[in-house]
């Protein structure tokens, strides 16, 4: 009885939360423009999406593109620097630790918009014009601080004295670091690099501030100025469901890589 | 070269993206137009009706939807930490999904969704957009120290003689409160500062606090805007003082 009252109240959630979004891909298979007519099933919306036949197709299409490339910039650059940093910090005094770590965890603690905010006035301040740069540059900000906070547990789970026999046993810094510290370090610079690829396709707040007034969109802009006009891309929503279902076969085949690589270990 | 040393790079870039912006808030809100030095900007938001009335209803908004996704959200995170109830990695990935989907997407269709079932968008519908855009959030953490509890501590207690509700609130609950505190700051702050979430949930009805800071950037209102960006930040000083709990965070999300 308590079991099933909790498996319940568990799917009743479950159905609440995922409402909203089973509701758009219903209506993505059907050709309606206004969303909750059905109009029988179709398949021309994804066609639209795919061959880029609809109205302001390019500004769609490419506003994705803008948002995975700047995701992709934007975590291989705070991968980079997270990773080297956090090596760095792992190696400091205990309390220039605590001092680094505290200014690493402002942009995680900041709300989006402050982040916006403040980097648009740091733009504004150094004249610098906002564009395609700057929203990279604000994405790595954020970004960054996940890479580190993935990478330190695995420097601290790593015995020190592996990277030490390799340079003993003669290998250079930079072989040690290639054949030693590096594939111990992958996993948290993996992780890191997800989480930082996600972060950044999910923003919007620090975008909308950092992008200036060229005209450029990623895909959370284009939604924010699509929904003010009123009257939804329809073929957001074939966008839409496909994204749920790349995310949803990601984060399945990231657990259950997790799950097995515990069990081996 | 030092080991150390390899953190100068990230220590500049920290300084100059997240040190200097910051303090560029503060110089800005104590700024008027041309430059001088002035409290113009903060006593504007205290004699502005209109902001103080937007800024108290934001609060209420935050608070509100803070306790409802607790309530909702501590006894699923119970529930899927339980072995005896839940044993499928699929229900936890399930929930946590949501936090990685934009939610510019998913608040969208809620409004899109009681657009269709006819329901006027107001506070109601502003709530519970809220709550289904946050409740992931609060879920998570708790979820992660519940998971990671040392059961013996509970079977201590039964032992002793403490019956299943002792059991739960007076070992279970307090040892969870970490988890507590850090899914209130993954779900206060958020709430009090979004601004497109609650434009597209009450149709620009009722504005959040994030709602006026964008307006009044984008309107060129820079000294203004930093002024209400400089009384945000002070509420997140205040309310990461109670929840003083960024361990959590280090374990990763995935």
């Amino acid at each position: 009885m308590k079991k099933f009252l909790a498996q319940a109240y568990i799917y009743l959630l479950l159905v609440l939360l995922y409402a909203p979004l089973v509701f758009i891909a219903v209506f993505s298979f059907t050709e309606s423009r206004v969303l909750g007519n059905w109009t029988g099933f179709s398949t021309k919306l994804y066609a639209n999406l795919f061959t880029g036949d609809m109205q302001g197709s390019s500004s769609l299409i490419s506003a994705v593109e803008n948002t995975l490339l700047i995701a992709l910039i934007a975590a291989a650059f705070s991968t980079l620097l997270g990773t080297v940093a956090a090596v760095g910090i792992h190696n400091l005094s205990a309390r220039k630790k605590q001092a680094v770590t505290f200014l690493n965890n402002i942009p995680m603690i900041n709300p989006d918009i402050i982040t916006g905010v403040s980097l648009f006035l740091l733009f504004v301040f150094l004249h610098i014009s906002q564009g395609y740069a700057t929203v990279v540059l604000a994405h790595i900000t954020f970004c960054t601080p996940y890479v580190v906070l993935s990478v330190l547990p695995k420097l601290r789970q790593m015995n020190p004295n592996i990277y030490e026999a390799a340079v003993d046993l003669g290998a250079t810094p930079g072989q040690a670091m290639r054949k030693v510290l590096i594939p111990q370090l992958r996993p948290g610079m993996v992780s890191g690099f997800i989480l930082a690829f996600t972060m950044s396709l999910d923003d919007f707040a620090v975008t909308f501030f950092t992008r200036g007034t060229i005209g450029l969109d990623t895909l959370s802009t284009y939604i924010y100025t699509d929904a003010r006009k009123g009257g939804l891309t329809p073929e957001l929503r074939p966008l839409m469901t496909l994204i749920f279902l790349i995310i949803l076969v990601l984060l399945v085949v990231i657990n259950v890589r997790q799950a097995k690589m515990k069990k081996t270990v | 070269m030092k080991r150390s040393h390899w953190s100068i790079p990230y220590v500049v870039f920290l300084t100059i993206f997240v040190v200097l912006p910051l303090v560029l808030v503060l110089v800005y809100a104590f700024q008027d137009g041309s430059g001088h030095f002035t409290f113009a900007n903060i006593t504007k938001f205290f004699t502005d009706s209109d902001a103080l009335s937007t800024f108290a209803v934001s609060i209420e908004v935050a608070i509100e939807n803070t306790l409802i996704c607790i309530l909702l959200g501590y006894p699923a995170a119970w529930i899927l930490a339980n072995k005896d109830l839940n044993r499928s990695a699929v229900t936890i990935i399930l929930f946590i999904m949501p936090m990685w989907i934009n939610a510019l997407m998913r608040t969208l269709a809620t409004a899109e969704l009681f657009n269709m079932l006819g329901i006027t968008l107001g506070k109601g519908t502003l709530l519970f957009g809220m709550v289904y855009d946050y409740l992931p959030f609060m879920i998570y953490p708790i979820y992660n120290v519940l998971n990671k509890m040392d059961k013996s501590y509970s079977e201590a207690a039964q032992d002793l003689g403490a019956k299943p509700w002792e059991v739960f609130w007076k070992v279970t609950v307090p040892l969870s409160m970490p988890g507590v505190s850090s899914g209130i700051l993954m779900v206060f702050m958020p709430t009090v500062s979004t601004f497109a979430i609650s434009e597209f949930l009450t149709n620009n009805k009722i504005k959040l606090f994030g709602t006026i800071i964008q307006e009044n950037i984008n309107s060129s209102m820079w000294n203004y805007g930093a002024a209400l960006a400089l009384i945000m930040l002070v509420i997140i000083g205040i309310s990461t003082l109670f929840t003083d709990e960024r361990k959590e965070v280090e374990g990763g999300l995935i």
